[in-house]
């Protein structure tokens, strides 16, 4: 049997072409769900598209350059209120010092030597939002500050209000920030009211924040205020990551339901504070398994 | 009367003049449409302008691969999907399957494709698009997402709608200007 001689040639079909790339796209699937061997992949390609988000960050940029210089018209008004804040901030400053002061000398007395040591005077490196990803699927913000300015994996991001997220991958010159409400992202936490203590955790919804395993008989209230605990170093002290939104008794589950909203602007910052603590304690991957890359 | 009409036509050369004359494009002009729509989908925007955002690198690639099919390959469309995907913050292969799912779409519909016209073509590629969003929704469940709600296809309609104004913008600098006098 003589076969029809090739006039054109085609290469494989389409049909055998898409196959071959579906293979290969499970192969990275799978690769960056399960296995992560390679996250050289990741950076690589990272560094490629860099040039491409600074370049769609440049209205942005300037749009933030017109808006400064129209905010300097009002910079007199801005500073009077400024300094009256100030004012009344460092009266509160004083009250906090010898509360501090106070604190110090009772826990002598208790012999309360050993607690948690967190440091709580952590440097901090403003970074813009340069991405927010387009799809719902991950909650996921990239900044452009990275490596190279000594931003590290594991750091907490916060705004002026408290806690967005943590960085969990790092460029060059970029990193990500997985926000609060990512659902494979918790926090430690305390309520504010009576030092209890739970673990946060974000649903994946926006705005929604989950405490679980908490017994029904818990004592917790709608309105109540989260603050980091501290425990597990990663994150400072007493900064607020939620309230406590609705609490849903239901007496056939043994655990009690606990919806609460992130305090600060999850979605809504174009910049960030990424506080890198001076001395990160060792049991940062208690928290965070995702970030156990750390050694490359 | 059919008949008469082609004749009359035939025998206007002046018809011939009006008709553009596209010259075919370069695999420069095709990476640069690439590149700028890849940057246009990086803009940063507000989360409740996402919705409506059309993925215009998918829209370009698809255009391209409709009209040339030759010069547009599967190839392209996976790492362009990988560049997404790096970008987005998304699982690494996600947008690439769904474009090479998409291409391979136009691939199979291409050629029914190309005898409509560019309004009839809309739906049917908004089809295409939804096939590869619900490709990129299926692999988002997989990685342990939770299912977005409808309004997760308003791009999809948006992509439709932005079809035909794509197409003549992607077209227009490839429209030779045909001089009657010169030669």
């Amino acid at each position: 049997m003589k076969t029809a001689p090739q006039f054109f040639r085609h290469g494989p079909g389409p049909f055998a072409r898409l196959f071959v790339f579906i293979l290969l796209s499970c192969l990275l699937i799978a690769e960056d769900l399960r296995f992560k061997f390679f996250p050289e992949i990741r950076q690589t390609i990272g560094i490629v598209i860099f040039p491409l988000q600074k370049v769609a960050y440049l209205p942005t940029n300037v749009y933030d350059q017109i808006e400064e210089l129209l905010a300097n018209l009002y910079l007199l008004e801005e500073n009077i209120k400024l300094r009256q804040q100030y004012l009344e901030d460092r009266e509160q400053l004083l009250t906090v010092h010898t509360l501090q002061t106070e604190n110090e000398h009772l826990r002598q007395l208790l012999g309360a030597v050993q607690y948690i040591e967190t440091n709580t005077e952590a440097k901090a490196v403003l970074a813009d939002i340069l991405y927010t990803p387009r799809d719902p699927f991950n909650h996921k913000i990239t900044l452009n500050k990275g490596h190279y300015h000594g931003i590290q994996l594991g750091q907490p991001v916060i705004d002026d209000k408290g806690i967005i997220g943590q960085i969990t991958q790092l460029y060059p010159w970029s990193s990500e920030v997985t926000l609060l409400i990512d659902k494979n992202h918790s926090v430690p936490v305390q309520v504010l009211r009576n030092s209890l203590r739970s673990v946060v955790t974000g649903t994946g919804k926006k705005d929604e924040l989950e405490l679980r395993y908490l017994s029904v008989s818990t004592d917790i209230q709608q309105g109540d205020l989260l603050v980091t605990s501290g425990i597990g170093g990663v994150y400072p002290t007493g900064i607020p990551v939620a309230m406590v939104q609705r609490i849903e008794r239901d007496p056939v589950d043994d655990f009690v339901q606990i919806i609460s909203k992130p305090i600060a602007g999850v979605d809504r910052n174009r910049q960030v504070l990424v506080l890198s603590l001076v001395q990160p304690s060792p049991s940062d991957s208690i928290e965070m398994p995702e970030i156990e890359s750390k050694k490359n | 009367m059919n008949r008469k009409k082609t004749e009359t036509k035939k025998l206007n050369p002046g018809e011939y003049y009006k008709q553009d004359i596209y010259i075919p494009p370069t695999g420069r002009y095709i990476a640069i449409s690439l590149i700028i729509a890849l940057t246009i989908n990086f803009l940063p925007l507000p989360q409740h302008v996402l919705f409506f955002r059309p993925d215009l690198v998918a829209l370009t690639l698809i255009y391209w691969s409709v009209n040339h099919p030759h010069k547009i390959g599967m190839s392209v469309a996976f790492v362009m999907g990988l560049l997404m995907d790096v970008g987005n913050t998304s699982i690494l292969g996600q947008h690439a399957l769904a474009y090479c799912v998409a291409i391979y779409l136009t691939l199979v519909l291409g050629r029914r494709l190309r005898i409509f016209n560019l309004l009839q073509q809309a739906p049917q590629i908004g089809l295409i698009l939804l096939v590869m969003q619900i490709v990129i929704v299926l692999i988002a469940v997989l990685g342990g997402s939770r299912l977005p709600g409808w309004s997760y296809f308003f791009a999809t309609v948006a992509g439709t709608l932005l079809w035909v104004p794509l197409s003549v913008l992607l077209n227009a600098p490839l429209k030779q200007k045909s001089d009657p006098n010169t030669l």
